[in-house]
């Protein structure tokens, strides 16, 4: 099968034509592809570098939005308390909030994944401290166990490494708060799956166990695990933003949108209102794009809807 | 419990079971439709039949051959995006095929009743068998709920349940595989209906169930004076209960008549091909006759006679026209062999 | 001309195989509500042997035990009672597998539903070279193409087929497809699990001849289960009817279906609709299958059966010779019926 003919099927499945057919699936999309593409390409487009120190100017703090009285064309959006472009700042704000969402949702899903085909293939007790475990996690909110996570980390670590870590333990705490749902899903998606005649059919070639969850039914299972991804990246970017927000996420040398919401949060009533107001709208229309997409993709790949 | 009273039925020389004056249910050149992205499917094409008062009709095919469409378009249950396209459907002189929902939801319950393959899924699960019962019969028939009880409770016991007064307040999955599906007959039964849809009403049941709930059927309809429309793919089911048969191929009839005419002397290739494939005890062929092929998915359906590919009796005219069904002797075959035209 | 020392052997043999399930309530359900455990014998004191190059069939309704034995004779549980060879070669330790690998090679297994025994993620080519790549005989993509190709066309479908995906087959022709899976690593004897149970009338007579023509060319064993007694005569050298986990009677076809003698045979016979529409006498069918949980005591069949007395009641038959077939029953035994 070459790859043309590949595409020209994929082209021509039903889930492509829902997606040509549906006008806020295509807008969503749109939208959320702008947001990546200004992410991925902040290096190049940005006007400054907000975090090259040398480039950031003092006096150019608190400059309101270009098109307002103050304002300057160099800094489009403006600038916050230290002078850094606001529009270059939200463009590299995304790419750190995308970058710990879509990381923290890979993880998730592949701990997630893991376990829960574990727990539904083999079952007995192996299946119900597994999902004990995911019980007792579930009745904690996964932003709290996120914020757990975070904190002891912020303690254990020494305090060089405590900015430079920040990405990596808020893609741990986010990761390890959501991977239950996935593990839900897939064991529940399992049990019905192994009990199937075709897995029937490996054990009487003599698969092992292993080879038989990867092979055989990964790949069934794999579907809702999609629909569950794309809501769960809305809700870790909300998480990295709540919890940078809080004051334990990303610092303010190497700012995501949610640390920039709090900065902006001081000088919100004292007028320099566009310092939290810019980001906030960034992360509303990434965040909304993102879940529009996951909210098309659960219709469209509902058998029973089509 | 045993149930051998009822005698299997002895099919009159003229194939019916019944009033043969005006047809119960009559349906006129019925043409159902799936309209997809890649074009308009038709399931069920140009299909007509009668059934009396009080008889049994099977319509008999293998899957794919719409039967069961057919059943569901003349009860009202298609779901979208099937379609009645065209044909009409009486009931008693009426047409029941452009009724808006709400009434032929009444109708549904009151004059057509239904059983389904799974009786599994067809109770609900949350009520007592009694309930789901008496509630049906207050719902559609002018009595008292004490009355509605002692109806449900004879009911019952017609349909073989042991100790009926106190199995009324079990719940479904108390019963049996077999008791359901007689619960299910009752539940069919109880607003005195004039038609019964039966879709695979035993498929999903043991052989020896089978057996009891075929005979079951039988005795009631006769007992009732209910008409029933029997689909199956189990010749055999027909063999025992039906009075007369409709075979169904690609959305078509390709035969219909008298069940023991149609199944001891069939006339239409397909019908013959299907009666030799079937394999019975004490028969000494190695090899079962076989009809090569497969029946045409929807979207491919041959021109001309939708059997002619895989008709061992083909000539020129099978591939070009498409044969309507010809009349001898009260049967009726989609075939050019039974026409009056040459068949080279 | 048979050699006096060339005896069909036995390829399988089982002796007083018995498996029981433990169908209790979860744990804690138990400790909360002190429910007993309990268990579910599907299959008790089984034994049959299986010469080569025959067919034998398991007949009998839902809840007999016939698939059961399938699955552990091919080894996807191990048996709680008793033995179960392969050409002289026992079942090893649970642990390893149960069969060893050149056992599971000559051992292959066809099961009902065609939509659910063949993987819907994975291509033809692949579903019928698995077994292939699991043995490692060959490895070369080449050569497995080419032995995939060789199969599709023993089963009657086209090379081509190999590169499509299961959701694109009628169910007759994706019973082929595992067919040729089941083939591929050229086993001498296929387990058959209700094959044709699941697909229409003619597409089941395509099957069911393409299944004897194999057998002839490769010189396969079969065991058959099917609850269809009429399938059954078409391809049944011998037949066991199994009720309730036991057999009741074993016998070649030939005299199964011409002199039945257990009276539940009986009763499977006179159950299958009559075609010709003779309208000669038939026994009506009494009762259901009583509930494998609770089977009833003595003969498990009594309450279903017009010859049963006070024995029957009490004390359960053993399967015993009776006029040329093995049958579990007293009346026979007693030669009442």
């Amino acid at each position: 099968m070459n790859a043309r003919g590949s595409l020209v099927r994929a082209w021509d499945s039903d889930l492509a034509y829902s997606f040509r057919h549906t006008p806020v699936a295509v807008a969503a999309a749109a939208l959320t592809l702008l947001c990546v593409g200004g992410a991925l390409l902040a290096p190049l487009i940005a006007p400054h570098n907000p975090f090259d120190l040398a480039s950031v100017n003092l006096l150019d703090a608190l400059t309101p939005p270009a098109w307002t009285q103050h304002g300057n064309a160099a800094y489009p959006l403006g600038t916050d308390n230290q002078g850094r472009d606001m529009l270059s700042a939200i463009l590299y704000g995304t790419r750190i909030s995308l970058g710990v969402g879509v990381a923290a949702v890979l993880f998730s899903m592949a701990l997630g994944v893991t376990l829960g085909l574990i727990a539904g293939y083999l079952g007995g007790r192996v299946d119900a401290v597994l999902m004990r475990i995911a019980d007792v996690q579930l009745s904690f909110p996964a932003i709290l166990v996120a914020l757990l996570i975070d904190g002891v980390a912020h303690v254990v670590l020494p305090r060089e490494w405590r900015s430079g870590m920040a990405v990596y333990v808020l893609i741990f705490s986010i990761g390890i708060s959501g991977w239950v749902q996935y593990a839900r899903t897939v064991r529940g998606s399992t049990l019905v799956e192994k009990n199937k005649e075709y897995v029937q059919a490996a054990r009487v070639i003599g698969r092992r166990a292993t080879a038989i969850m990867w092979h055989h039914l990964l790949p069934n299972v794999m579907g809702p695990v999609l629909v569950l991804a794309t809501i769960h990246l809305a809700t870790a970017i909300i998480a990295e933003a709540t919890l940078s927000f809080l004051g334990v996420g990303m610092p303010p040398t190497t700012p995501s949108l949610g640390t920039l919401i709090r900065v902006g949060n001081d000088f919100l009533f004292s007028g320099e209102w566009w310092i939290a107001v810019f980001p906030g709208v960034a992360l509303v229309m990434l965040v909304l794009s993102v879940n529009l997409l996951g909210d098309w993709l659960r219709d469209a790949l509902n058998p029973k809807l089509r | 419990m045993t149930l051998g009273d009822a005698p299997p039925p002895s099919p009159s020389p003229a194939g019916g079971g019944g009033n043969h004056s005006a047809p119960l249910l009559e349906v006129r050149n019925l043409r159902v439709e799936f309209p997809t992205r890649r074009g308009t499917l038709v399931a069920v094409d140009d299909v007509s039949f009668t059934i009396s008062s009080g008889e049994v009709l099977g319509v008999v095919g293998e899957s794919g051959a719409g039967k069961s469409l057919t059943g569901m378009a003349i009860i009202g249950l298609l779901e979208a995006p099937g379609r009645i396209a065209a044909g009409q459907i009486l009931l008693e002189g009426t047409r029941i095929d452009d009724l808006a929902p709400d009434a032929m939801r009444r109708i549904r319950g009151r004059h057509i009743g239904a059983i389904f393959q799974d009786p599994l899924t067809s109770l609900d699960p949350l009520y007592t068998i009694g309930r789901q019962i008496t509630e049906t019969i207050v719902a559609h028939l002018p009595v008292s709920r004490s009355e509605a009880r002692e109806r449900t409770i004879t009911l019952l016991a017609e349909v073989g349940i042991p100790a009926p007064e106190w199995r009324m307040d079990h719940y479904p999955h108390q019963f049996s595989g077999g008791m359901r599906q007689r619960v299910v007959i009752a539940l069919a039964l109880c607003a005195e209906p004039k038609l019964i849809i039966a879709d695979e009403p035993t498929t999903a049941l043991d052989v020896s169930t089978q057996a009891q709930i075929i005979r079951l059927l039988q005795r009631l309809s006769q007992q009732h004076g209910t008409a029933v429309m029997l689909i199956t793919h189990d010749m055999g089911v027909i063999a025992e209960t039906a009075h007369r048969v409709a075979v169904m191929y690609a959305g078509r009839i390709v035969e219909i008549g008298a069940a023991r005419a149609v199944i001891q002397a069939p006339r239409h290739p397909y019908t013959a091909g299907l009666m030799r494939s079937i394999p019975r005890v004490g028969a000494s062929a190695p090899r079962l006759a076989q009809i090569d092929g497969a029946m045409p998915r929807l979207a491919a359906i041959p021109p001309g006679c939708a059997f002619h590919p895989r008709c061992p009796q083909r000539f020129e005219l099978c591939d070009s026209a498409r044969p309507q069904l010809f009349e001898s002797d009260d049967r009726r075959t989609a075939c050019w062999l039974y026409s009056d035209a040459p068949t080279g | 001309m048979r050699q006096p020392a060339e005896v069909a052997r036995a390829l399988v043999a089982l002796q007083g195989v018995g498996r029981d399930f433990d169908v209790s309530k979860p744990w804690l359900n138990r400790v909360v509500e002190r429910a007993p455990r309990q268990l579910l014998t599907a299959v008790d004191d089984f034994s049959l042997e299986v010469r080569s190059g025959e067919t034998v069939a398991l007949v009998g309704e839902s809840g007999c035990g016939k698939s059961t034995v399938a699955r552990l004779i091919v080894g996807l549980y191990p048996p709680s009672r008793g033995r179960i060879e392969f050409d002289g070669a026992p079942q090893a330790a649970p642990a390893s597998g149960i069969w060893s690998a050149g056992v599971r090679r000559r051992m292959q297994m066809i099961f009902q539903d065609p939509y659910a025994s063949l993987n819907p993620r994975w291509r033809v080519m692949d579903i019928v070279a698995e077994p292939l790549r699991v043995q490692g005989s060959l490895t070369r993509r080449a050569d497995l193409q080419a032995r995939v190709s060789e199969l599709l066309a023993q089963v009657g479908l086209s090379a081509a087929d190999g590169e499509k995906y299961p959701h694109e087959f009628s169910g007759g022709q994706r019973q082929r497809i595992s067919i040729a899976r089941a083939l591929s690593s050229t086993p001498e004897f296929l387990i058959c699990d209700e094959p044709t149970s699941a697909l229409d009338v003619s597409v089941q007579a395509q099957i069911l001849n393409l299944m004897k023509e194999l057998q002839e060319r490769l010189r396969l064993t079969y065991l058959f289960i099917s609850h269809n007694l009429a399938v059954v005569s078409q391809m049944a050298t011998r037949v066991g009817v199994m009720y309730l986990g036991r057999l009741v009677e074993l016998a070649d076809a030939p005299t199964l279906f011409s002199r039945p003698r257990h009276p539940y045979t009986r009763m499977l016979l006179d159950a299958i609709p009559d075609l010709d529409m003779s309208g000669g006498p038939r026994t009506p069918v009494a009762g259901e299958v009583a509930n494998p949980l609770a089977p009833p005591a003595g003969c498990t069949f009594h309450p279903r059966c017009p010859l049963a007395d006070q024995r029957c009641r009490a004390e359960r038959p053993k399967l015993s010779p009776a006029q040329g077939a093995l049958v579990a029953c007293h009346a026979v035994e007693e030669e009442r019926g």
